[in-house]
């Protein structure tokens, strides 16, 4: 009997070592903590916070800098845009915004910055090397979801009062078109064959896929899960694999994220997370997903391959935005 | 708009109904459509004629009591300012669907407004916001019974109008007294705190109210240990001092009852309610017209983007937004949300959508709202809150139901008395 336990450990030693051989080298996560006014950092591959570091009032929305040099945070409640050091996090600088940022999106050519200002109903455009204000795009009331198609045309912002979602073409920095969806749409997402763009519908509890070409709908997906009211299911975050194949949504209070095949639109599963699951992000290799859960203080990562959650991460308090470096 | 209009005939595909979209699969490059420069355009709406939306406001004048606190006293525009709110918010999305709404307020008493909406209607108003008292407000519904009118009763918590007193023609967003007190109950039971003093007011609308609590506490297992009718005349809001008996008054009042977890004030006028938190003979919390109080919206709620909301009514109106802003606000958001979705002016089709299960309104709840098939009553989430800052939201965790938790606040479908929406 005493030996088992030494073969038990032989065991997992290797099969932990083929897992480390097959994983690809661990990422780093952040994860914004709106009500811990802080950032979580997290190793890929340990599945651990590494470190915990005070930024700006009430962050939200965060991305990445196309190299990889920079975190950019909205602190709403600084009413600005702040930058961060990805490897060190010390603060670089602040970026103008309007009041209340809350998500954001990079342009393709990694300087223009598109920031949705909830409270002035304007999408704000801010090259990041200068720091300055190119313009100011008028939306519907209360903007907030960002989606940049992937050839970086076209952005489409949501409207969380308006119900809709505003084509914006790039170069002109001009509405060209506007598709009403279900109430409260929270975030759009083009698929990386630009034939698709998902918008989630919160209250609406639905998310509605538009081809891009023509503004179009091409279908309205809804959810059902057994014992959970119709109003606890609130699609918010949306990410959709590189093959095109997959489309997960985070479904609010539901506590579950949607795994959605993208080429029948069929619901395949529900996977159980924290509690309030709002925003999602793959690792580059697309073998992770992780999901922010805002009432548990946690953050969910899910096998990709497998569709399983394999550990839930405890970081600040209400963790609500989440990126993944590069490299 | 016409240039908007014209740009979206010249603007291709966007705008060209009959268009099949391509082929799926195929690289569909999100090109712009550079003819369209403004915001008035909208694939849907380009081939609408321009809809003008004219909504009416009538609001009762009333000769009130005055509440104690000077943090209470009603500003002149009390709701029709929230109703100002959502024509804008209406018309911030309805430049992209050629849709332009404005409001119309008369004040005055029931005689007048009646003749000053008959004169609207004839104008073609046929989406009425009522700020009026119970019996007014059938007075008016019935004036327009057979006209082409739909009324939103913002001003009466009355739960007779949604049951026996119901009428096809009126929807209803104030909250009622039952939910009311069925959204506070909840909170107290779930806290464990079932066992409570009721202190009621002598006016008809307290006795309504703690008929409401009453009720609450046979739904949801709480208990009423003792009641007391509070007769004493409350005077003037102020005198110079006044405090200085009110410290002596209340705990005599309250002297000699049963102990209990919580004394439940019912004064729908705050004429006196305010006077007992920190005042009892024992200390006990003070919760229903004073202390934890139960509304349909507060003043400090940031939940569910409540923040921008609370911002805009700020800018608009330089005031802090009240619960009879919000009803009206949700109201003129109904009507807003119904013609972006049906984009007409054709009434039966606008109120039958309004009236159906599918119809739903974002309003900073977290949830969608709707309105009770049956009664025509606004389902909401309700707000349990201390004068600054929220505590809770009812339906509380673990209050079930059928069909919809909203239903666990106020009359219920089994229970309706209400005739009118059947027949």
């Amino acid at each position: 009997m005493p030996r088992l336990p030494l073969v038990l450990f032989a065991l997992t030693t290797a099969l932990a070592a083929t897992l480390t051989a097959n994983s690809a080298a661990a990422y780093t996560v952040y994860v914004t903590n709106e009500k811990d006014n802080s950032v979580s950092v997290i190793d890929s591959e340990k599945l651990e916070v590494i470190k915990t570091v005070k930024v700006g009032q009430r962050p939200r929305g965060i991305i990445m800098s196309q190299d990889g040099k920079w975190i950019i945070v909205c602190t709403s409640d600084d009413n600005e845009v702040r930058v961060y050091d990805a490897q060190t996090l010390e603060y670089v600088k602040s970026l103008p915004s309007g009041p209340d940022p809350e998500l954001l999106t990079l342009h393709p050519d990694g300087k223009r910055l598109y920031i949705a200002n909830e409270d002035d109903n304007l999408v704000t455009v801010v090259d990041i090397e200068s720091g300055r204000v190119i313009t100011d795009i008028p939306v519907g009331v209360e903007p907030e979801g960002m989606g940049m198609s992937p050839d970086g045309k076209v952005l489409v912002n949501t409207s969380e009062t308006t119900n809709m979602a505003h084509f914006i073409d790039t170069t002109t920095h001009r509405t060209f078109d506007n598709v009403l969806v279900d109430s409260r749409p929270r975030v759009a997402m083009f698929n990386s064959a630009q034939t698709q763009l998902w918008v989630s519908s919160e209250v609406g509890g639905t998310v509605t896929v538009i081809n891009p070409a023509d503004r179009k709908i091409i279908t309205k997906i809804s959810f059902e899960i057994p014992g959970i009211e119709k109003e606890a299911i609130q699609p918010v975050g949306i990410r959709i694999t590189k093959d095109g194949k997959k489309a997960f949504v985070a479904l609010g209070p539901a506590n579950r994220v949607a795994v959605i095949d993208a080429t029948t639109f069929k619901v395949e599963k529900y996977i159980l997370v924290g509690q309030r699951v709002w925003q999602l992000y793959f690792t580059p290799d697309d073998k992770l997903l992780f999901t922010t859960n805002g009432a548990s203080n946690d953050v969910t990562a899910i096998d990709v391959d497998n569709l399983k959650a394999i550990k839930s991460i405890k970081v600040g308090r209400y963790p609500w935005g989440v990126v993944v470096a590069p490299k | 708009m016409c240039i908007g209009v014209l740009a979206a005939f010249v603007a291709g595909p966007s705008s060209a109904d009959e268009t099949p979209p391509p082929p799926s699969g195929a690289p569909a490059a999100p090109a712009a459509a550079p003819g369209s420069d403004d915001l008035s355009k909208s694939s849907s709406a380009a081939t609408q004629q321009p809809l003008t939306i004219p909504v009416l406001y009538v609001k009762q004048t009333r000769s009130k009591e005055l509440p104690l606190s000077l943090l209470d006293l009603p500003p002149a525009d009390d709701g029709i300012a929230g109703a100002k709110l959502g024509i804008e918010d209406n018309n911030t999305t309805g430049r992209f669907l050629n849709q332009s709404f404005k409001l119309d307020v008369l004040e005055g008493d029931i005689d007048d407004l009646i003749k000053g909406a008959a004169e609207k209607m004839a104008a073609g108003d046929a989406f009425i916001i009522a700020d009026l008292e119970p019996d007014a407000l059938l007075k008016f519904a019935d004036a327009f019974a057979a006209k082409s009118a739909l009324i939103f009763n913002v001003g009466s918590p009355d739960d007779r109008l949604r049951e026996e007193d119901c009428r096809a023609n009126v929807m209803h967003v104030a909250p009622t007294r039952t939910m009311l007190a069925d959204a506070l109950a909840q909170y107290l039971v779930w806290k464990q705190w079932r066992n409570w003093l009721l202190v009621y007011g002598p006016r008809p609308e307290d006795h309504l109210l703690a008929d409401a609590y009453r009720r609450a506490a046979k739904k949801f297992g709480g208990k009423i240990i003792e009641e007391r009718e509070f007769k004493i005349d409350t005077g003037s809001r102020r005198a110079d001092g006044g405090f200085e008996q009110i410290q002596q008054q209340i705990p005599q009042f309250m002297q000699g009852a049963k102990d209990h977890d919580v004394v439940l004030v019912a004064d729908e006028g705050q004429l006196f309610a305010d006077y007992f938190p920190y005042r009892t003979w024992i200390s006990r919390p003070v919760a229903g017209s004073a202390g934890l109080v139960a509304s349909s919206w507060h003043p400090a709620l940031e939940l569910w983007g409540g923040t921008q909301f609370q911002n805009r009514f700020k800018r608009l109106t330089s005031r802090i937004m009240r619960p009879l802003d919000y009803d009206a606000w949700v109201a003129t958001r109904a009507i807003g949300e119904a013609l972006t979705r049906k984009q007409t002016t054709d009434f039966k089709v606008l109120s039958k959508y309004m009236h159906s299960p599918e119809f739903e309104v974002a309003a900073f709840k977290g949830v969608a709202t709707s309105f009770r098939t049956w009664n025509g009553q606004l389902r909401e989430p309700l707000i349990v809150a201390t004068p600054k800052l929220m505590v809770s939201i009812s339906p509380q965790p673990g209050f079930l139901h059928q069909f919809s938790v909203l239903d666990t606040l106020g009359i219920d479908k089994p229970e309706t008395k209400c005739k009118a929406y059947t027949q």
